[in-house]
């Protein structure tokens, strides 16, 4: 887990460093990926934060909501979950490099 | 002369036959979530015969029924409620009402509708008849702080009983006056995460996320306070992710026992209503959402949360186990049984689709299309206490 996690922000500052490329450029799912990622969050993550994401059990997940939070920490509440609360982790069900490309399209506004 | 009386008869006859009449015992509706309409629909003629648009952001919407069936509150995500007439097939009123709606509820004399909500937390009571806002009961369980409310359920007496997720508390609320409602509280739990009444409405249950362990009040003897049930039923061990939460509305109590959603656990457990111990639990293939009794109480039908949604289980009480298990549907979300339960009707989201199973041999009898269909909603349930 920690290894993951040390390989993880590796990876973040492997990528960032990289000629300043954005981040969720190098961990882009492709296009099959990306719709079934934004089925899973819009129908699954939607029983709790709501389909359009303005919240339920669990809070808004909007644009306004996340924009001061750091995104390594969204990315450790998909990845890993909260424990204590209702989030539970996703990582089954996903890579730490595709929980980012969702945090980062969470925060510029969730495609349909 | 003859003629002439024929002709009259006639007339007469045609000034009488205004639209067709018929009953609402066998009418229903069908939420499609994603695109805010509801299809109405015959359970005699398992057949649709209107659709109606404009509702807003139905996702986990849930409707509740007028005492004559004729009418559905319909409470949706955005904090809609509408009230649409299942004859005329139309809206009758929309009201924005909250931000962030979860369900509702409507009085044991029909006269008062309840919406609860997650924020800003708390309870919100309407004349069925108008929609008027006649009160609120803000969540506000220490000072400034509100919390969100679950497992609204109608009980006995012009009264709602509910929880509150981060407040630990299980409220009920009396109408009698509908501009100045008495609320009670009773501490039950951490994080409760919904409610139901049982179907005599004596006791209110709310199932705790945050521990093991179901809080119950007594609503003949409220006084005593909510108590614990099902303690430790986890015995210590570490939970299963939960990728949905579990319904307790629509529960089930059968031949004298009641079966509930386990929560981390592949289980539904089963406790003796008499005493309230457990008796007894059942393996399921995953994270029971709905745990549902056939009308008749024989069959328990159990649907799951994500990855499993498109299980179902069914046990049979007799036996004690699961005696069908099979994949239905892609994404099955809501279960709803004809009124005397010789067919179920499931929604199956991913499919489009809602599929109509016989009861008795689980063959299909028919399926109706509909956009991402979620919750199922018969007249039946006009009738019927905590639903
Ligand atoms: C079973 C309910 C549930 C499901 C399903 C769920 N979440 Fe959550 N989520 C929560 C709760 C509750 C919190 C708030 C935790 C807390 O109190 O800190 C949360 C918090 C979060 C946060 C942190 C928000 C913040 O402002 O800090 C993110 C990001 C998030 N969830 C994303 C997701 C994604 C993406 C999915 C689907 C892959 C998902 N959640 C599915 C219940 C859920």
């Amino acid at each position: 887990m920690l290894a993951s996690k040390l390989v993880f922000t590796l990876f973040l500052t492997l990528t960032a460093t990289l000629g300043g490329a954005r981040l969720a450029i190098a961990a882009e799912p492709d296009a099959v990926r990306q719709k079934e990622l934004v089925r899973l969050v819009r129908q699954d993550c939607g029983s709790c934060h709501g389909m359009t994401l303005q919240g339920g059990l669990g809070p808004a997940l909007l644009p306004a909501e996340l924009r001061d939070k750091p995104v390594e920490g969204l990315v450790a509440t998909i990845y890993y979950g909260r424990p204590g609360t209702p989030m539970p982790p996703w990582q089954q069900f996903m890579t730490e490099a595709e929980a980012e490309w969702i945090v980062q399209k969470l925060m510029s506004g969730f495609p349909n | 002369m003859r003629l002439l009386l024929g002709v009259l008869l006639a007339v007469l006859l045609n000034a009488c036959a205004g639209p067709q009449l018929r009953g609402t015992g066998d009418l229903g509706l069908i939420i499609e979530r994603a695109t805010g309409r509801v299809t109405l629909v015959s359970t005699s003629s398992q057949q649709p015969y209107a659709r109606i648009e404009g509702l807003g952001d139905l996702s986990h919407a849930s409707a509740v029924y007028s005492r004559d069936g004729r009418y559905a509150f319909i409470f949706g995500r955005d904090g809609g409620l509408t009230k649409i007439d299942l004859l005329e097939a139309r809206i009758v009123k929309r009201v924005m009402q909250s931000g962030n709606a979860i369900g509702g509820s409507i009085s044991q004399d029909g006269r008062i509708v309840v919406a609860q909500n997650y924020t800003p937390g708390g309870i919100k009571a309407f004349d069925a008849e108008t929609l008027e806002l006649l009160s609120e009961v803000p969540a506000e369980y220490a000072p400034g702080k509100f919390s969100k409310v679950v497992g609204l359920a109608d009980v006995p007496g012009k009264k709602f009983a509910y929880a509150l997720f981060e407040g630990g508390e299980i409220w009920v609320t009396d109408f009698s006056n509908p501009r100045q409602p008495k609320t009670q509280r009773y501490p039950a739990g951490v994080q409760p995460y919904d409610g139901l009444v049982t179907p005599d409405g004596r006791y209110y249950l709310a199932g705790l996320f945050g521990e093991d362990g179901v809080a119950m009040l007594d609503l003949w003897q409220p006084e005593k306070g909510a108590r614990k049930i099902l303690e430790n039923y986890g015995r210590g061990q570490e939970k299963l992710p939960v990728f949905k939460m579990p319904h307790l509305r629509g529960w089930s109590v059968a031949q004298g026992k009641a079966y509930l959603p386990a929560i981390g656990r592949h289980e539904v457990l089963v406790v003796d209503v008499a005493t309230w111990k457990e008796v007894g639990r059942i393996p399921v293939r995953g994270q029971p959402v709905f745990v549902m009794a056939r009308p008749d109480g024989r069959q328990i039908w159990v649907n799951f949360a994500f990855p499993d949604n498109g299980k179902v289980d069914v046990i049979d009480t007799l036996a004690g186990k699961v005696v069908h298990a099979f994949e239905p549907g892609k994404g099955i979300l809501h279960m709803e049984f004809a009124p005397r339960g010789e067919n179920v009707w499931l929604s199956a989201r991913d499919d489009n689709k809602v599929v109509i199973l016989d009861t008795a041999n689980f063959a299909k009898l028919g399926e109706i299309s509909a956009d991402s269909p979620s919750g199922i909603f018969f007249t039946s349930r006009a009738a019927r206490i905590g639903f």
